[in-house]
């Protein structure tokens, strides 16, 4: 699901080097927890929330089962209202459609509300060296591309700054004064700086959090209100989003906004959820509908429900793993589990450890508002890596034997005798140089297996 | 008379004997007759975990041989029953169904099929480590993510003994980082995830963790007994071994 590139995603490593910064580590981790506890007490006034899940669940998977009817639906009512709908194959095709545009009406100025998509596209770059500046007017996402950096989480983009790092930018590049860290001071800055790029935006681009089939109509969720002044004051509208995100009633739209704010930040609702249906009088609506490898996983049974996806980032939020690596880590748009899950559909060589990045708990299952069985499915994708033989050789290798060894009793009571007996006769410093051993103590090794005593007992 | 197999997971077997045998004596003394099948090894999951699917199949096939005859099979180990009842239909598809319904976790099988209630004094404040694949795989308790009526069956079996305490966590149901070869392939992260759940349990004044999974105990205690840190950890069928012993009940 992504065209980053020069990022390692040997989650491991950059994990690690995450964790070597404990202060960093314990406050993304307590953050993010937060978030999930805040989740938590927003979904528990919901007595009929697991319902509501499986509702959602439920409708998601219905509309993809006849996704290309609902696709065609929306098609032909938003362009009856007047907008214009493009459909792109990838990455590269939705970035020359909206380059186009953007070209067709000589606009060189662009102000884009918050899209996780774009962001797969790398849409920014790919403008800026078509000579067009674009601003993001979310501030997680403004915060990071002043510091050149992919967001690391797609709902808190900059989530694993610290608001002091951010006044050190915010002083170098918008003349914030020198140690300011107050987020209140920090956010009038940047609305400062934001009103002068709004009101010199030739053409606004936002995301689409859900697209309705029967009115085609988009709406787009906001708490800051960034997508309605990035749309309502140029005349150019372009709005992108991938095939998955069509509903097909709008009544159903109640349900899913229901589970989005609440799940992503324990809101009820999200401050702003803004319906554009057809382009405002004057104005253009262009809507770039991108498939970009969707529906090749659409054509995969087991995998097919994380297009059920709302991108409300509660995975990411309770996935222990995530909190304490930060979403960096993962390298690629969308991190955490969900990310495992997507980013090995487009090239599973290069996300091969992102599968193995989790303790499969369980948690991004349970806690995602449309009933995805992520933890399932990053299980999947290890056999699946494992049966393309994109498991490192070592790792492959030690499973064979253990398969090996464990399919014969002899074997592994022999194993066994031998591991207790020389186990307490290892050196301190070759116990302590492995992955186990540095920071963990063995565990214990008995004279006699529970088996042993198990005969002994019995007279056998 | 319920006719048990003890399915012992292979490092209970080897490095937590105890743990078997309390588990064995915790069963007999409700009235079971138990049998351990000697041919056992391992589920397979640490192979199967790690993307192995073939290299498990065999030793999925051999489970089967080994338990096939049996009315239940009891495993004190969330993730290891989880293996054979969840994710054998990835290895053995079509003898899925009758093991499905005869394999339980001990606290699972002692709640839901004995309806114990372990009577006997056991005065010590526990920290109960709530092991994922039992919480979220098999429903042993209800969990923080989801709005259901909440329980706990090990909490409860725990809970009619006479002077335990429970330590209050403030994440009562967080991993504790071990996911098998998840605390070698990725180190730094698996250490956090554990020294983080046992800062927690040290808020909470626990003398004891326990917990279902003797896995995530093993990674817990080496990381305490690196630290020298005064907390042990026991598992849950060895509480209720030594609390109930000499009583008996049903």
């Amino acid at each position: 699901m992504d065209t980053r590139e020069g990022m390692t995603t040997e989650h491991p490593e950059n994990a690690a080097a995450f964790v070597a910064n404990d202060a960093r580590l314990k406050w993304h981790d307590e953050s993010l927890w937060f978030v999930r506890q805040k989740r938590d007490r927003a979904t528990s006034v919901i007595p009929e929330w697991e319902t509501l899940r499986a509702l959602g669940a439920d409708i998601k998977a219905h509309t993809l089962s006849r996704l290309a009817d609902y696709l065609e639906e929306f098609e032909q009512k938003a362009t009856a209202l007047g907008a214009h709908v493009h459909f792109a194959r990838d990455a590269e095709e939705h970035n020359r459609i909206v380059h186009g545009l953007l070209a067709r009406a000589n606009v060189t100025r662009v102000v884009k509300s918050k899209s996780m998509l774009t962001e797969q596209c790398g849409l920014n770059h790919y403008l800026e060296a078509h000579g067009i500046e674009v601003i993001d007017t979310d501030l997680g996402e403004r915060i990071v591309q002043l510091r050149h950096e992919p967001p690391s989480h797609i709902v808190m983009p900059a989530i694993h700054l610290k608001k002091e790092e951010i006044g050190d930018l915010f002083h170098d590049t918008m003349g914030a004064a020198s140690g300011t860290s107050d987020p209140k001071v920090l956010t009038e800055v940047a609305r400062g700086r934001l009103r002068g790029n709004l009101l010199a935006a030739q053409a606004g681009i936002t995301g689409v959090n859900f697209a309705i089939a029967e009115t085609g109509g988009v709406v787009v969720c906001t708490n800051e209100g960034n997508a309605d002044l990035g749309t309502s004051i140029p005349p150019l509208h372009i709005a992108c989003m991938g095939i998955e995100k069509v509903i097909p009633r709008a009544k159903d739209l109640g349900v899913f906004l229901r589970l989005l704010a609440r799940s992503a930040t324990g809101q009820p609702v999200t401050a702003y959820s803004s319906h554009f249906h057809g382009p405002r009088p004057g104005g253009e609506l262009h809507i770039v509908i991108v498939d970009h490898g969707r529906s090749a996983i659409l054509g995969r049974e087991h995998y097919r429900r994380t297009l059920q996806c709302i991108r409300c980032g509660a995975c990411m939020n309770t996935c222990p793993v995530y909190r304490r690596s930060g979403g960096h880590s993962y390298g690629v748009t969308v991190p955490g589990p969900l990310g495992a899950v997507l980013a090995p559909h487009i090239d599973p060589k290069k996300h091969r450890s992102l599968p193995f990045a989790s303790t499969l708990c369980g948690s991004c299952s349970d806690v995602c508002p449309v009933q995805i069985d992520l933890h399932q499915q990053l299980l999947l994708w290890r056999g699946e890596l494992g049966h393309a033989e994109l498991i490192p050789l070592r790792k492959r290798a030690a499973s064979q034997l253990a398969g090996w060894v464990l399919a014969r009793t002899w074997a592994y009571e022999f194993l066994g005798r031998i591991a207790r007996w020389i186990l307490p006769k290892l050196p301190k410093a070759l116990l302590r140089a492995n992955d186990w051993g540095r920071q963990r103590e063995l565990p214990p090794a008995p004279k006699e297996s529970f088996r042993e005593l198990y005969r002994r007992r019995r007279g056998q | 008379m319920i006719d048990i197999a003890l399915f012992i997971p292979c490092y209970v077997d080897q490095f937590y004997p105890k743990v078997g045998l309390a588990t064995l004596e915790l069963l007999e003394r409700y009235g079971a007759r138990v049998d351990y099948p000697q041919a056992q090894t391992c589920c397979g999951q640490p192979v199967f975990n790690s993307g192995s699917f073939d290299a498990a199949k065999p030793i999925a096939d051999k489970f089967l041989e080994v338990f096939s005859s049996y009315q239940y099979i009891v495993c004190p180990s969330g993730s290891c029953t989880s293996m054979v009842r969840n994710h054998y239909a990835e290895l053995v598809p079509d003898r899925i169904a009758e093991l499905r319904s005869k394999t339980f976790e001990l606290c699972e099988f002692l709640h839901d099929v004995l309806g114990a209630k372990p009577e006997g004094r056991f005065a010590h404040r526990v920290g109960l480590h709530a092991s994922c694949h039992g919480l979220r795989e098999l429903r042993l308790a209800s969990g923080s993510e989801r709005r259901v009526q909440p329980f706990d069956k090990v909490r409860s079996l725990l809970s009619g003994l006479e002077g335990i305490e429970f330590a209050d966590l403030s994440r009562g149901d967080e991993c504790c980082g071990f996911g098998g070869t998840f605390a070698v392939g990725e180190e730094a992260v698996s250490v956090a995830m554990g020294n983080g759940r046992i800062a927690d349990h040290e808020r909470g004044g626990a003398e004891i963790i326990t917990g279902g999974d003797m896995s995530c105990l093993m990674h817990l205690d080496g990381l305490l007994r690196r630290q020298k840190k005064p907390i042990r950890v026991m598992h849950v069928a060895e509480i209720l071994a030594e609390a109930t012993g000499g009583h008996g009940h049903t």
